[in-house]
């Protein structure tokens, strides 16, 4: 009997089906501190590949003997080797396919409803980073949201709708992830907007979204509407989808809000994000499904995979929007914040194009969890 | 820095500059030191990882033209 492996795929599928799992991490102990797989059904056990060169017979005991087992590791090599130490022992255990990197790449596509004539929105789930893009396809037209740099994915998603990309937005310079945008507006030929507060240093040509800005999508009545909401960057706008869906970006979360200090400028956006929250946003119906660009938590996930949820419970659930006080929330969002993300500064020089990091970089570059947010 | 002996892990994946090393270092007296060359990006921090989980010191390290080289101290 070989070892067997196992895809990012199919282990996202099991983490948005509650499906048990137990992770047997062999990765160094600072990066499984750092960041993991992880799910309400998932269980772990930590223990360096380099410390069981010696034999596997110490951590089979903690091994469960009825739950499906998975070794993971950085790439794929060390729980390849890890899973067959195991497999001589009698213990049966896959490996994951890529590693952490295949992990850290997976999307999943997740229907998030029809629009009027046909129209569907997707939401594409990035599970091992918390980042979410959108694509909204309508009368063979299409437009991206937040692309991430799994390009392929987009491309060929569309093909296999039969629509032509047409438009692809990002709602602000990321700085969490490197965006796909560029790319996908390159290869599909359409047209690559962002907001022009925040690409003043954008060595590119681009099309500038401002506040009110409309685009529709082929004949039919799908309209994508733009609302300036400043606060994590200067530049942040948020798109309203017919009406239906609010397009956050990194400004409202489910379980948190954005953090306005990765470019440097906490105590000068805090202002525009208090504006953008409590006064912007409950200007809008309560009726819209708001769609961030990221999650935190898996419990942000619903149970078909998506996370989206409506602003009128948003008002009432979600922290970051019941401070009344001006202070308070000054201090919540400038004081005490999460670590940023890794390399955030070099992800936002790529994204403004001012350097242009060979595929690898681009992977280490994004290695770790999101911290876009604060709580 | 001068080494008792030189590892050429160049162009190995994880798991085996660490695998490597390890024998290397097995045939070696403490105190002797151990100089590695490897490619694999993940090599640093599981190399540093090992060395403290095994008691070796973590000497030194450069990384020049893509090549990452260390200097572990046997313990």
């Amino acid at each position: 009997m070989t070892v067997q492996s196992i895809s990012a795929a199919e282990v996202s599928k099991k983490v948005v089906n509650k499906k048990p799992l137990f992770i047997l991490d062999v990765r160094n102990e600072d990066a499984f501190a750092d960041w993991k797989i992880e799910g309400e059904s998932i269980e772990h056990l930590n223990k360096p590949y380099f410390d069981l060169l010696d034999g596997v017979e110490e951590i089979i005991t903690y091994l469960p003997e009825e739950k499906e087992i998975v070794v993971a590791c950085a790439k794929e090599g060390s729980s390849q080797m890890i899973a067959e130490m195991l497999l001589e022992e009698g213990v049966e255990a896959k490996f994951l396919e890529g590693g952490m990197k295949s992990w850290s790449e997976h999307l999943e596509p997740v229907k998030i409803g029809n629009l009027t004539d046909g129209a569907e929105l997707f939401q594409f789930v990035r599970l091992g980073k918390g980042c979410l893009s959108y694509m909204v396809i309508a009368d063979g037209e299409a437009a991206v949201i937040d692309a991430t740099r799994m390009t392929d994915t987009f491309l060929n998603f569309a093909k296999e709708k039969n629509a032509v990309i047409k438009h692809v937005f990002d709602t602000h310079l990321h700085a969490d992830h490197i965006s796909g945008g560029r790319v996908i507006a390159e290869a599909a030929g359409a047209a690559y907007y962002l907001p022009p507060a925040d690409a003043g240093e954008v060595t590119f040509d681009f099309q500038e979204i401002t506040d009110g800005w409309k685009v529709g999508l082929g004949k039919s009545n799908v309209e994508i509407e733009a609302l300036y909401t400043p606060g994590h960057t200067i530049g942040s706008t948020s798109f309203i989808v017919n009406n239906q869906y609010l397009l956050t970006g990194d400004i409202l979360f489910i379980d948190s809000i954005g953090r306005p200090d990765l470019a440097g400028r906490a105590e000068d956006w805090v202002g525009d994000l208090r504006d953008s929250l409590y006064s912007r946003y409950p200007a809008l119906a309560e009726e819209l499904i708001v769609l961030p660009a990221h999650f935190m938590k898996m419990g942000e996930l619903n149970n078909d995979g998506s996370v989206a949820k409506k602003l009128k419970d948003l008002f009432t659930e979600n922290h970051g929007l019941n401070i009344k006080d001006t202070q308070e929330f000054r201090d919540m969002v400038t004081i005490n914040l999460p670590p940023q993300p890794n390399a955030y500064e070099e992800i936002r020089k790529t994204n403004m194009g001012k350097i242009t990091p060979e595929e690898e970089e681009q992977r280490e570059m994004e290695i770790g969890p999101n911290r876009c947010a604060v709580r | 820095m001068k080494a008792d002996k030189v590892l050429n892990a160049k162009g190995l994946a994880c798991p085996m500059p660490i695998v490597k090393t390890r024998k290397e270092m097995k045939e070696m007296e403490a105190g002797e030191i151990l100089e590695i060359q490897a490619t694999d990006k993940g090599a640093k921090a599981d190399l540093t990882a090992w060395a403290n989980s095994g008691g070796h010191t973590l000497l030194d390290h450069e990384e020049a033209d893509d090549v990452f080289t260390f200097w572990i101290k046997k313990g």
